[in-house]
């Protein structure tokens, strides 16, 4: 059976190559913190990070992925830059009904990962691919640089 | 594969044996959510604990679990609710739990309607009261408790933090050691309420508590459940709308791996699978034949001129003070007509249901604004009592009105019928954005007089079709949809001959529904751009024109000085650049925005600023009250800028964010709220920002390009800088 490393755990699973990440974490792993959306890589609920660079895992074939190192939101605090999100996201009280902010907490943490210091022209760039229909986006800008200025 | 049933971390089950449901349904479930201080869940079981009414259940431990008759979806009332409970109970914030109640209309039903449902930014408004009663009334039983330990006057006991204090000895007792005591007296009818300048909750910025768990994946939306031997299925429905199946070609699709299982129910074809993506690479392969029934040859064309159509029939009087015939030709007329689309919800979680079904019982999970519905509706589907079913609710990804209907669970339910085992059914975004239940289309036919800069006569007509008459047939009466002419019967302006007409027209095979701001949003817009065509007739200011018009709104008046002041209002601004404003009296709250745009030579439109002032009466959490704000405004002008679902031979076009398209975070400038301080009751706010966002953005357009738009989503075409 075929693996994959997620979380720093290698996982077994029983799947088709052509089966989008997303739901071999999800229905067959069991792992739902990574969500479902659009399955067209349009809103980013599904953004898991690959060898830490964020990816829509509803379009990413999980025969593609190999032996590369997938973290997914349940981990993401594991990571400096994702616990640093993950606190920043709480004080600015950036969530509403949360269901897009695995995939907004994952778009921000491998943006800060890479740039301690993100301008707003970074910042959209990298966050312009996460939808969020309540509406987060004015505190998602204020909880990324605050989650920089904690750097 | 224990792994599976993440379903275990985060419910478990409580018979609520002393409420005595109504309904005859007796479980209910914890939330994976509680305060970061909670120890690991003791047993359910209220035997034992202090539980005064339905929403206050105290252990032992001290441990307080407050029951949420409304629904979380992000507008952060499970805070809210918990805050106004917490206050008079003087219970200990850090001990609170919190659960979902049951279905329910005699327990949790919502005061205004009468039945359990979350929607047109009530839950706070509606509940205010009975909660603050519920609340204090467990602490005057608790008090009484303490008091006759030691036998003194109650008077002479004190309440806060969970625990009762005798101030003149210093004694004190918790609540959990009181919790039998207190179980065992007579509930006070009318409790003393505490005097707002009291509050030690009420007012402050308080923490939500269902955030935590929604940074870390931790959180249990109803597209997460997971049941043992669970299947899954995703659907698709006939794709002109009220089509029905006529023949099915499931040839290939039964060769895919992992594909179980096709079900055919009528106007349905559902692929059963050993996970999402064999049941939908299973329904692609299907080969569908449709009957496409009496819709096939809709186009939204002619819905619009069936509709302007109907606009000019008389329809029904709403509403009429003076006499707006003799007014209109009294002073300087003018006419404009209104035009707004069809729009989906499309909430970030997908349409779900997940059924478990045996021949005598059936439970359901999702994530619902109305759980007593999804009772009936699933209890009809599969052919059960009503107490056969039981539902298991759940934080929602989104509600917007989408999760006030329960077509989803019927459906889902339908297919279960065919499955041995539960069975996860979920919708493609796709089939989610086609089969939605669309906000209307309403036309809105406006005439006016001016006199002396202000306005004599305003005759207003709505059309569009009625939710009421589907939805909750009682407050449809004499022709009148109440939702329909919110906000208009009850326009802020002081007008002496005024009047409100309401056409009812429904659209062949659109079926329409509640949709964040609510018959308001569309009143609003209608009025609020038509006041500043009004203003520039009259040759006024748009705030000015407006604060002339609202002597009789003093709270109304007060936030649009507000927001006039910290919008700049006024101050120079570059070419193509203007601000517009927005006054709404709606949902008990008194809102005021300035949105300040730029439109490019292309007629492209560009946020710069968005600034709003509230008055929403008592600010329970405030910072949510600004949150709700800010995300309504995003909300509104997505649908301004971009929203309109259009039906072509019968099919919806839109279908998925490429093409029903969403506001970005690169699209999306500062927005600030200025929370005015009030002592009044508190006001709804989740719809509120909705409304505000387009007719300001409208305005703003129109000051910045003197183009006049009179439809949404907004036409570039109609801004484009024109070159020969």
């Amino acid at each position: 059976m075929p693996t994959l490393k997620i979380n720093g755990e290698d996982k077994s699973f029983d799947a088709p190559d052509d089966m989008p990440l997303l739901w071999v974490l999800r229905d067959v792993l069991g792992m739902t913190g990574t969500k479902y959306g659009c399955g067209i890589a349009q809103c980013g609920a599904c953004t898991v990070h690959l060898d830490g660079k964020p990816v829509r895992s509803c379009v990413l074939a999980v025969g593609t992925v190999g032996n590369r190192a997938i973290t997914t939101i349940e981990a993401v605090a594991t990571t400096e830059a994702g616990a640093r999100v993950q606190k920043a996201w709480l004080d600015v009280e950036v969530i509403q009904c949360g269901y897009c902010q695995s995939g907004q907490i994952m778009s921000a943490t491998a943006l800060l990962a890479g740039n301690h210091n993100p301008t707003d022209v970074d910042i959209d760039a990298a966050m312009a691919g996460n939808i969020c229909r309540c509406g987060t986006y004015v505190r998602i800008r204020d909880a990324i640089k605050r989650a920089a200025g904690e750097a | 594969m224990r792994e599976l049933i993440n379903f275990s971390q985060g419910v478990s089950r409580r018979r609520v044996v002393k409420a005595g449901l109504a309904s005859g349904l007796v479980l209910a479930l914890h939330l994976p959510l509680r305060a970061a201080n909670e120890p690991e869940q003791t047993p359910d079981n209220t035997a034992g604990q202090f539980a005064p009414n339905a929403f206050i259940r105290i252990d032992h431990s001290g441990k307080t679990t407050l029951v949420m008759p409304q629904v979380e979806m992000g507008q952060g009332v499970y805070t809210a609710v918990a805050m106004i409970l917490a206050e008079e109970l003087d219970a200990d914030f850090g001990q609170v739990v919190l659960e979902h109640a049951p279905p329910s209309d005699k327990l949790y039903g919502n005061p205004i309607f009468g039945i359990q449902v979350t929607g047109n930014s009530n839950s706070i408004r509606a509940f205010w009261k009975p909660l603050r009663v519920a609340g204090a009334a467990a602490r005057a039983m608790l008090v009484q408790a303490a008091a006759a330990q030691w036998q003194v006057d109650p008077a002479s006991c004190s309440a806060a933090g969970g625990k009762v204090k005798h101030e003149p000895s210093g004694r004190v007792a918790a609540y959990g050691d009181l919790a039998d005591a207190a179980g065992a007296l007579a509930v006070p009818k009318d409790p003393p309420l505490k005097q707002p300048k009291d509050f030690t909750l009420i007012g402050k910025p308080v923490k939500r508590l269902d955030t935590p768990n929604k940074t870390d994946g931790k959180v249990i939306y109803a597209i997460d459940a997971m049941l043992p031997a669970m299947k899954f299925a995703t659907l698709a429905q006939s794709p002109v709308l009220g089509g029905k199946v006529a023949h099915v070609d499931d040839g290939a699709a039964k060769k895919i791996p992992g594909v179980r299982q096709i079900v055919v129910v009528d106007d349905l074809v559902a692929v059963v699978g050993d996970h999402f993506w064999a049941a939908k690479t299973g329904l692609d392969a299907l080969n569908v034949t449709w009957n496409e029934g009496v819709n096939a040859n809709v186009n939204s064309a002619d819905i619009w001129n069936a509709l302007r159509a109907a606009s000019r029939t008389d329809g029904v009087v709403a509403k009429s003070v003076g006499d707006v015939e003799k007014g209109l030709t009294a002073g300087n007329r003018l006419d404009a007509e209104y035009e707004l689309p069809f729009l989906a919800h499309a909430t970030m979680e997908p349409q779900n249901c997940t059924v478990a079904l045996t021949p005598g019982a059936c439970e359901i999970w999702t994530g619902t604004q109305v759980a007593t519905r999804v009772q009936s509706v699933a209890a009809q589907a599969a052919g059960l009592p009503l107490d056969k079913v039981t539902v298991h609710n759940h934080l929602i990804g989104g509600g917007f009105g989408r999760r006030l209907e329960a077509d989803m669970v019927a459906s889902a339910v339908r297919i279960a019928k065919q499955v041995d085992g539960p069975v996860k059914v979920i919708w493609t975004r796709e089939e989610d954005m086609r089969h939605d239940v669309y906000r209307p289309a309403y036309r809105d036919v406006i005439s006016a007089s001016l006199k002396d800069g202000k306005i004599l006569a305003w005759k207003y007509k709505v059309s569009g079709s009625s939710i009421m008459v589907r939805w909750l047939p009682p407050a449809f009466q004499n022709g009148i949809d109440i939702d329909a002419v919110d906000s208009a019967v009850d326009m802020p302006y002081d007008i002496p001959n005024l009047q409100v007409r309401y056409v009812r027209a429904e659209p062949p095979g659109v079926i329409t529904g509640f949709w964040r701001g609510v018959g308001p949003n569309n009143n609003v817009f209608a009025i609020e751009c038509f006041m500043d065509e009004l203003a520039r007739t009259a040759g006024s200011d748009p705030v000015a024109f407006r604060r002339t018009m609202l002597g009789t709104n003093p709270r109304l008046k007060a936030a649009l000085d507000l927001v006039a002041e910290k919008a700049d209002w006024g101050k120079p601004l570059p070419a193509r650049v203007g601000r517009g404003v927005c006054v709404q009296p709606s949902f008990g709250s008194f809102i005021a925005t300035v949105v300040e745009a730029e439109v490019d030579e292309f007629g492209e439109v560009h946020l710069r600023r968005i600034t709003s002032a509230v008055d929403t009466g008592i600010a329970v959490n405030p910072d949510t009250i600004v949150a709700q704000l800010q995300g309504g405004l995003i909300f509104g002008l997505t649908a301004a800028l971009y929203g309109e679902v259009v039906l072509a031979k019968g099919r919806v076009l839109q279908s998925n964010f490429n093409d029903y398209r969403m506001l970005r975070i690169d699209q999306v400038p500062k927005i600030d709220v200025h929370v005015i301080k009030s002592g009044e009751d508190p006001g709804g706010i989740g719809e509120t920002g909705a409304t505000a966002g387009p007719p300001a953005l409208r305005n703003a357009i129109y000051a910045a390009t003197g183009v006049a738009l009179r439809r949404l989503p907004i036409d570039r075409q109609a801004l484009a800088v024109k070159r020969a």
